[in-house]
């Protein structure tokens, strides 16, 4: 697992990236109420949003770590917004995307990396 | 993240020492949030009781030779008819009929006027009232006094134990009176649409009254995140937000803050414009809205009619921790303001199905009877 500044996370497995956001930007927002997914086709580039998250206070983007086509977006997060708070970095994944340059993932931060990063806060 | 140019209220410390997300408000560090979130402390707040500090609001004394007659040149309220432990609502107006601020006068003794502005807008409010009524009234602003709220079902049997008279007062009662062991100001009203009490006391005392309400299980501390999501359910205006100096108090739908004696009389700033609107109607109207599909419509979000023209705009809307949905509150034109129709939030590029409801959103549970 790899992970941004902007505290989103990506799993690579072949070329399809699964992302979502941290345990750490979950606990930060509160409870999630409601949850934007992209549909798929739908092309993304690296920092650009990717799906919006929203707690009883704000709505917050979500960017995309890595470039790509959407292949899935997470149907289950519309009816049930509170995986994302119950299960960040796992069942509350926003997107699957077909990533255009695998070269993206290696330039994001290992876990050691992203909790150095989280220290700095 | 101490921001040097924040002020604090009296009750900063307890607030970190709980745990709380600060944030600046209104010129003060202000909890957000504590422990629980948002959700959890609306919901609370709704069963239970909820305890916010609003000591950052403008709380001052107006003295003179008749200084309730002299605030009716300031308000469209009727002052002069407030009697002895009463309070009223009321809105601060400018020349044009448009809103300064919305505030709280009450009189919990014989001591002149005791008034409750919003805390972004408490210099000015003092400066107008004090150039309009120079040689009327003067102002004391009390800045060694804490205000807290206790909000909810669970609230006045919880304040009863400290302050058994406040047990006998009704909703807009205030009094001054001897309470956890200090001297308090006490009136039955709130922000959250809930039964519930303000309580003003000294600024030294604030933390042991905020610790000793604490210290009943039925009582948490709710931060200003859930104090805006209850406000916005109770259908309860937010200055600055839903209301600025613009607006009239019947865009507004505030139009029962202008008394029908003074709406006759016309005798308070702006009055031309008002008593125009009465007669023919405002050209625009604040209304509760609904979101029937997709994401919250939040403040700036604008408002279509059903063939998609834009009318109107949302001034503050979210999640409805109550009930369950996106709910907002806005401004259209009166043609469609009344109560099932049909228009369109536009959300990030989507217009979504939403409808005009009555507000509140969540009944009121005010107690009104003993």
């Amino acid at each position: 697992m790899r992970f941004t500044k902007d505290h989103e996370w990506v799993v690579l497995e072949g070329d399809v990236a699964t992302i979502g956001i941290t345990a750490y930007a979950a606990e930060q927002l509160g409870d999630v109420v409601f949850v934007e997914v992209p549909e798929a086709g739908k092309s993304v580039k690296k920092g650009e949003g990717l799906a919006v998250v929203e707690s009883v206070k704000a709505a917050s983007d979500v960017y995309a770590p890595i470039s790509g086509e959407v292949i899935e977006g997470n149907a289950g997060l519309s009816d049930a917004p509170e995986t994302v708070n119950a299960q960040p970095e796992s069942g509350g994944w926003f997107a699957k995307v077909k990533v255009a340059d695998p070269a993206e993932f290696e330039g994001l931060m290992d876990r050691a990396a992203y909790e150095d990063f989280l220290s700095t806060l | 993240m101490t921001d040097e140019s924040l002020k604090t209220t009296p009750l900063y410390e307890a607030h970190v020492a709980a745990g709380a997300r600060m944030v600046p408000f209104a010129g003060y560090s202000m909890p957000v949030q504590y422990k629980d979130g948002v959700l959890k402390e609306h919901l609370w707040t709704r069963e239970s009781a909820g305890l916010f500090d609003v000591s950052h609001m403008g709380q001052a004394r107006l003295r003179g030779v008749s200084p309730l007659s002299a605030f009716e040149e300031v308000t469209p309220g009727d002052f002069i008819g407030l009697k002895p432990g009463k309070q009223r609502y009321s809105v601060l107006l400018n020349k044009k009929g448009g809103i300064i601020d919305d505030l709280m006068a009450a009189r919990p003794d014989d001591d002149g006027l005791f008034v409750v502005v919003n805390g972004a807008c408490k210099d000015n409010d003092f400066k107008v009232i004090d150039d309009e009524l120079a040689g009327q009234v003067r102002i004391e602003r009390l800045e060694d006094r804490a205000l807290l709220a206790l909000q909810g079902p669970k609230a006045a049997e919880v304040l009863a134990q400290h302050a058994p008279e406040a047990a006998t007062m009704v909703f807009m009662d205030a009094r001054a009176m001897q309470a956890f062991g200090t001297d308090a100001i006490i009136s039955r009203s709130g922000y959250t649409g809930e039964d519930g009490y303000e309580i003003s006391i000294p600024a030294a005392e604030a933390e042991r009254v905020w610790n000793t309400l604490l210290a009943d299980e039925r009582v948490r501390p709710i931060g200003l995140g859930a104090r805006d999501s209850l406000r916005l359910e109770a259908g309860l205006p937010l200055y600055g937000h839903d209301v600025d100096e613009t607006v009239s108090p019947v865009e507004a739908d505030l139009a029962f803050a202008v008394s029908k004696k003074r709406r006759e009389a016309r005798d308070f700033p702006g009055a031309a414009r008002i008593a125009k609107e009465f007669a023919e109607g405002a050209s625009r109207k604040r209304v509760g809205l609904v979101v029937l599909e997709g994401a919250p419509a939040r403040e700036g979000a604008e408002i279509a009619d059903e063939a998609g023209a834009v009318v109107g705009v949302v001034t503050s809307g979210g999640f409805s921790p109550s009930l369950g949905k996106p709910i907002a509150m806005g401004f259209v034109p009166p043609a469609l303001a009344g109560v099932g129709a049909k228009l369109k939030v536009i959300v990030r590029g989507k217009a979504q199905a939403a409808e005009v409801v009555a507000m509140p959103f969540v009944p009121h549970r005010y107690v009104r009877k003993l």
